[in-house]
């Protein structure tokens, strides 16, 4: 039994460890990530029956590839595979599994899993699944969707890498730059995974923070020459330097003007500092470096000192002229209040449509935090209502709806209806 | 398309409308929500309900009438409402259910509502 378990222990952590390189390398050649799929979950059941009989082998990963590789080449002829008989087959993986090294082709899977042709909302969970072996409920949950609808989601894009061919190849120089950002886009995606907060502000981490650092670690050190890796690693890591200060004593949140400095995690912001100046010496400041600019130039006030904001508006603006997205705008707004005063902040949301903002969180907080700094609090009190009604944080739910009963008496109005 | 939130409560969210003190900011929850709801032009309707020890259930079983007091199951969460609102899809229906202040305390279900049936 204890053979058993240290057997079981061991198929655990090779797959954990193994599983996207083993993936990577089965499908690379396919293309047919649903059969190697089943193929390498057919090896670690396999393993799961002879490791505790015969003993480890001496290159687990490449005894479970080897493995996969049989069942996946005999697929189409399963009745002879039946004849000759598990034992043999097996046998036959361990003559060939003599050492743990084959290529890596991770990075191949990925720029698959971020293709043109890849619906952008199945990108990330593509990820998730085929290189961290993650199962569509847990990536379901994560992106606050049905998990049937994701399951679906996710046959569909391995169908269509299938039929369309796709390959599994490291794209051509003058196609890197966009692909990469394809790449690290559904990465940074898995960071945020259903949260509200995509304003850029790095205060949202999802449960999911782990899994996306590894994959931009992944793909920094496999393409250790490119810039945007580097920058996304910085921007990540930096965010996850400040988790702790997120929340007091009590459990309340705390937004990041008022976090004590001291609690930010000094060995990340350090690490995330060598990675922002890794992106920097590599390249001019693409997308991802502007956002750690942003999250180095926050994390500053660690060292004493007051927030730049004078030139977090500057990064803003660069941002905003890339990619005027409703959360860099947003944030904008937001920083320009922090600079110049709460009304040119408010005069930066008011340029914004109103139909992209109706039911955007971060524009409600930012509207209700810089009215209220303007000394109005009636407009305030009805715009921290509204953020408070769309946040899925109970604690910022919590924070918002003190910040509107906190406002001067005449515009107090706790006594709310019920729900109806 | 419609969906029905359908809130289901644990008795310690039923006992803080009754508590003096932490009232105004169980109110204030729903009223934010349902604010959002209805500013974001998703409301389509939905009320909110009284605790479960105010229900009757009624079974009619061939001539036998039974009626007990109380929701018609003793379950750890219980029904306090529902909301009744416009959706794209079902994902973003459950982003709105994510939004529910029930969330966090209790369940949220979410369930498309039937065609109209005239």
């Amino acid at each position: 039994m204890t053979q058993t378990e240290a057997a079981r222990g061991a198929i655990e952590q090779a797959a954990r460890a193994a599983y996207g390189r083993l993936l990577a390398y089965l499908c690379a050649r396919s293309r047919d990530i649903a059969a190697a799929e089943d193929a390498l979950g057919e090896a670690l059941l396999s393993a799961l029956t002879h490791w505790p009989e015969h003993g480890l082998p001496a290159a687990p990963e490449a005894w479970l590839l080897t493995t996969a590789r049989r069942k996946l080449t005999d697929r189409a002829r399963r009745a002879a595979v039946a004849a000759k008989g598990e034992a043999e087959l097996v046998r036959a993986a361990e003559e060939l599994a003599l050492t743990d090294d084959f290529p890596d082709d991770r990075l191949k899977l990925l720029f698959v899993c971020a293709h043109p042709a890849i619906d952008a909302a199945a990108r990330t969970p593509l990820m998730l699944q085929t290189v961290l072996g993650l199962n569509a409920a847990r990536i379901a949950s994560a992106f606050l969707t049905a998990p049937e609808a994701m399951g679906k989601r996710l046959v569909r894009a391995k169908a269509k890498i299938r039929e369309a061919g796709l390959a599994f190849a490291t794209p051509e120089r003058e196609d890197l730059p966009a692909r990469l950002e394809a790449v690290l886009e559904a990465i940074y995606a898995a960071f945020g995974a259903g949260w509200d907060d995509d304003a850029g502000a790095g205060e949202a981490a999802s449960g999911l923070a782990g899994e996306a650092l590894f994959l931009a670690d992944l793909v920094a050190r496999l393409l250790p020459d490119e810039s945007e890796p580097h920058a996304l690693r910085a921007l990540m890591l930096h965010a996850q330097a400040r988790r702790a200060a997120r929340r007091d004593a009590a459990g309340a949140f705390v937004p990041l003007a008022a976090q004590d400095s001291r609690l930010w995690s000094r060995p990340l912001i350090a690490e995330a500092e060598a990675a922002l100046a890794r992106a920097a010496a590599r390249g001019p400041a693409g997308r991802f470096q502007l956002e750690a600019i942003l999250q180095s130039l926050h994390a500053s006030r660690a060292a004493g000192g007051a927030t730049p904001w004078a030139a977090i508006v500057q990064i803003y603006d660069l941002i905003a002229a890339r990619t005027p997205t409703v959360g860099a705008l947003v944030a904008r707004a937001a920083a320009l209040g922090e600079a110049r005063g709460p009304e040119a902040g408010l005069a930066a949301l008011a340029a914004l449509d109103p139909a992209r903002t109706r039911a955007y969180q971060p524009y409600w907080a930012a509207h209700a935090h810089l009215l209220a700094a303007a000394g109005r609090p009636a407009e305030a009190a009805d715009a921290y209502a509204r953020a408070a009604g769309l946040t899925s944080d109970p604690a910022v739910r919590a924070f918002l709806l003190a910040r509107r009963a906190g406002l001067p008496e005449a515009y107090r109005n706790e006594k709310a209806h019920r729900n109806e | 398309m419609e969906y029905a939130i359908l809130i289901h409560e644990p008795a310690t969210d039923f006992a803080l409308r009754e508590d003096p003190e932490k009232a105004p900011a169980y109110w204030a929850g729903w009223s934010a929500y349902a604010k959002a709801l209805t500013e974001a032009g998703v409301m389509r309707g939905g009320a909110g309900l009284m605790a479960p020890s105010a229900a009757a259930t009624v079974r009619l079983r061939g001539d036998q009438r039974h009626v007990q007091d109380g929701p018609f199951a003793d379950t750890k969460e219980m029904l306090g409402g529902f909301f009744l609102i416009e959706a794209a899809s079902l994902e973003e229906a459950i982003a709105w259910a994510a939004r529910c202040p029930a969330a966090a305390t209790g369940a949220v279900e979410v369930r498309p509502r039937l065609p109209n049936m005239s």
